[in-house]
């Protein structure tokens, strides 16, 4: 195809992806570098009938029209980066000298908005991504061995977790947790405990996270490994039952290394995606207890009067940084694939 | 397959058949309950007694005279003008499922046939851009959009998510069309037709299961965004589902979170029928992209 047609081809997504993906990654490294000006402080003198005083005010309009002639703010260097709601320098080194003990460190980095978030979407990420993947190899092996006509319902129930709108799925569950939902008041009896509550306890809020991290993952893994069981080779299975090898022997040794290519695209795939995780925190009203990378920008922007644009780019570009790290074993595999076919 | 391994033994089938039974019932009993709460009242679905009110429905006898009352989705659609976030959301999704898969398809195409280095390149881009954060671009927004003067109106949240959608759209249609044989566009050409008119009467006549397919993903994207929409939009244009959002905060204070539980079956509505219907294109569009990677 000459350069010229693939350009006019090309043109409309390539300037959509440029305008309104590359150019908000620059937007915001630049922003990152900036915090909001400060308001503008004037002395006003009031006098009454016992002498006058001196007062400080803030300068509205002032303040306004410095705002409006330079929105980004004030250059502040890498400060945003470096603050107590980001990587705080300044307090972990006092935490590492001062505490003793690994449980006192712990509990008082959680303290430090970042570090909070950051353990909440690394342990989510790293506990859903396997344990969605063991519940959707172990749904695809078990709706294999249904009846045909059983297959296509037994498929569209076990999509619909999948599908289901992020932070409608997490409502659903939220309300089924709260202490006056169905699941909530049964773990009330069950602990024999009446104040256990997602708002009361941190551990219960990561595990119901976690589960509904699992509930909503899973059907993809088993979507994909239920495909991948229909290509299995029936002559190898075949011969190794002839050769004696039990069901599980069947599995373990011919339908899993058969998947294991399947299973680490799965793998990145799904690591990648946590790491984004957001809507189940608001879906679940947890940032008391739990907070993610995603959530902590989301929670700048949101402020009404003072969005914090400086605290959010700086926290997005990390973010970002994650995110291209779990992202290069992909760009690993893509570009060893490319140069196979080429070849 | 079943036949070469031979039947299972009774008991390896009773235990399949009780975990997948609790699979099942994992995966649908959420969607069940919440339906059946939604025609109560607050004090049965979450009754402060005991979550078998929310079956029998008592306080909704007392409370409205019947044991399932519809006051949940008056309340929303009506007083709360829940209509309007529906028809927003109509709006949006529509048009990012057409615009995605208008600018996708040309690009998707042109990516298959090129063959050259650059195509590589814009793939490998697209990988990237795929990853990130949506919530981070979001912030990259914000302020540019604030000086230009078009946040909040809903075409601006269109054209970010059509965006935010082509690195997918065209990953996919990138695949689907390298399995439509080049034979055939390219005797169109020997035959005197221009590239674009080979792409419009050879094309598009054979692509529609690949972009069908697509543009699920696309839909499905455009309907259940919440980082985009929620950000980007004025309080009057939201789309379903910040909307439900922006309802709990106010009406967990008024004491009506029925109104967002209706709210939420409703969202839920169109997503059901869209897998009864598409199951077979959503399951073959999620192996397509796994198994070619």
């Amino acid at each position: 195809m000459p350069h010229k047609t693939f350009a006019l081809f090309i043109m409309p997504a390539v300037v959509a992806m440029l305008l309104f993906i590359a150019l908000p990654i620059v937007s915001v490294v630049v922003q990152s570098l900036f915090v909001e000006h400060e308001q503008v402080m004037v002395e006003v003198e009031n006098c009454g009938p016992f002498g006058c005083s001196t007062q400080l005010r803030v300068d509205t309009e002032a303040t306004a029209e410095i705002r409006d002639e330079r929105p980004l703010g004030r250059f502040a260097g890498i400060t945003n980066y470096i603050n107590r709601n980001h990587l705080a320098f300044d307090q972990v080194r006092e935490i590492w000298s001062t505490s003793d003990g690994l449980g006192e460190i712990w509990s008082r980095m959680m303290n430090l908005p970042f570090y909070k978030a950051l353990a909440f979407t690394l342990v989510y990420c790293f506990l859903v991504t396997p344990f969605a993947m063991m519940l959707g190899f172990a749904i695809a092996l078990g709706v294999n061995t249904l009846p045909r006509l059983a297959k296509g319902p037994a498929i569209f129930v076990s999509i619909l977790p999948m599908i289901i709108t992020p932070l409608i799925g997490s409502l659903i569950l939220f309300w089924m947790f709260n202490p006056q939902g169905i699941l909530g008041a049964s773990l009330q009896v069950i602990t024999g405990d009446p104040t256990l509550s997602l708002r009361a306890s941190p551990v219960l809020t990561w595990i119901v996270l976690i589960i509904y991290g699992i509930w909503t993952n899973g059907p993809f893994s088993f979507v994909v490994f239920y495909a991948g069981l229909q290509t299995v080779p029936g002559d190898t299975l075949e011969s190794a039952m002839i050769d004696g090898a039990s069901r599980w022997e069947r599995v373990r040794y011919v339908i899993i290394p058969h998947l294991a290519p399947l299973a680490t695209f799965v793998a990145l795939v799904q690591l990648m995606d946590n790491f984004r995780v957001f809507e189940p925190i608001v879906g679940f009203s947890a940032e008391a207890n739990a907070t993610s990378l995603s959530w902590l920008v989301y929670n700048d922007l949101i402020g009404q009067d003072s969005q914090q644009f400086g605290s959010a780019a700086a926290t997005s570009v990390m973010t970002i940084l994650g995110v291209v790290i779990l992202l290069i074993p992909v760009l690993i595999r893509t570009w060893r694939d490319f140069n196979r076919k080429a070849v | 397959m079943t036949t070469a391994i031979g039947r299972m033994p009774t008991g390896l089938r009773w235990v399949t058949g009780l975990l997948l039974a609790i699979w099942f019932i994992a995966a649908a009993f959420p969607f069940v309950w919440t339906l059946w709460g939604s025609f109560k009242v607050e004090a049965d679905f979450f009754s402060r007694v005991s979550w078998w009110n929310a079956i029998t429905g008592d306080r909704t006898l007392m409370q409205t005279g019947e044991r399932f009352t519809l006051d949940g989705y008056e309340g929303a659609w009506i007083t709360r003008e829940f209509w309007r976030a529906a028809l927003n959301t109509v709006i949006v999704t529509l048009s990012v499922t057409f615009i995605s898969l208008f600018v996708g398809t040309l690009g998707g195409y042109a990516l298959a046939r090129s063959g050259q280095r650059y195509a590589f390149w814009i793939l490998i881009a697209a990988l990237v851009f795929r990853a990130m954060p949506h919530i981070t671009l979001v912030s990259g927004y914000m302020l540019p959009f604030f000086e230009l003067n078009i946040w909040g109106i809903l075409p601006t949240t269109i054209i970010v998510l059509v965006a935010i959608n082509q690195p997918f759209t065209l990953w996919m249609l990138h695949s689907f069309f390298l399995g439509i044989p080049k034979d055939l566009d390219e005797s169109a050409m020997v035959d005197g037709c221009t590239r674009f008119q080979a792409f419009r009467m050879v094309i598009i006549p054979v692509m529609w299961p690949g972009v069908i397919t697509t543009g699920l993903f696309s839909f499905l994207l455009g309907y259940n965004d919440f980082a985009v929409t929620s950000m980007l939009l004025s309080q009057d244009n939201l789309t379903m589902v910040p909307k439900i959002a922006s309802f709990l905060g106010t009406i967990q204070s008024e004491g009506n979170v029925m109104f967002a539980v209706a709210s939420v079956v409703s969202a839920t509505v169109p997503l059901f029928i869209l897998v009864l219907f598409f199951q077979r294109q959503i399951v073959s569009g999620l192996t397509a992209g796994a198994v070619k990677g």
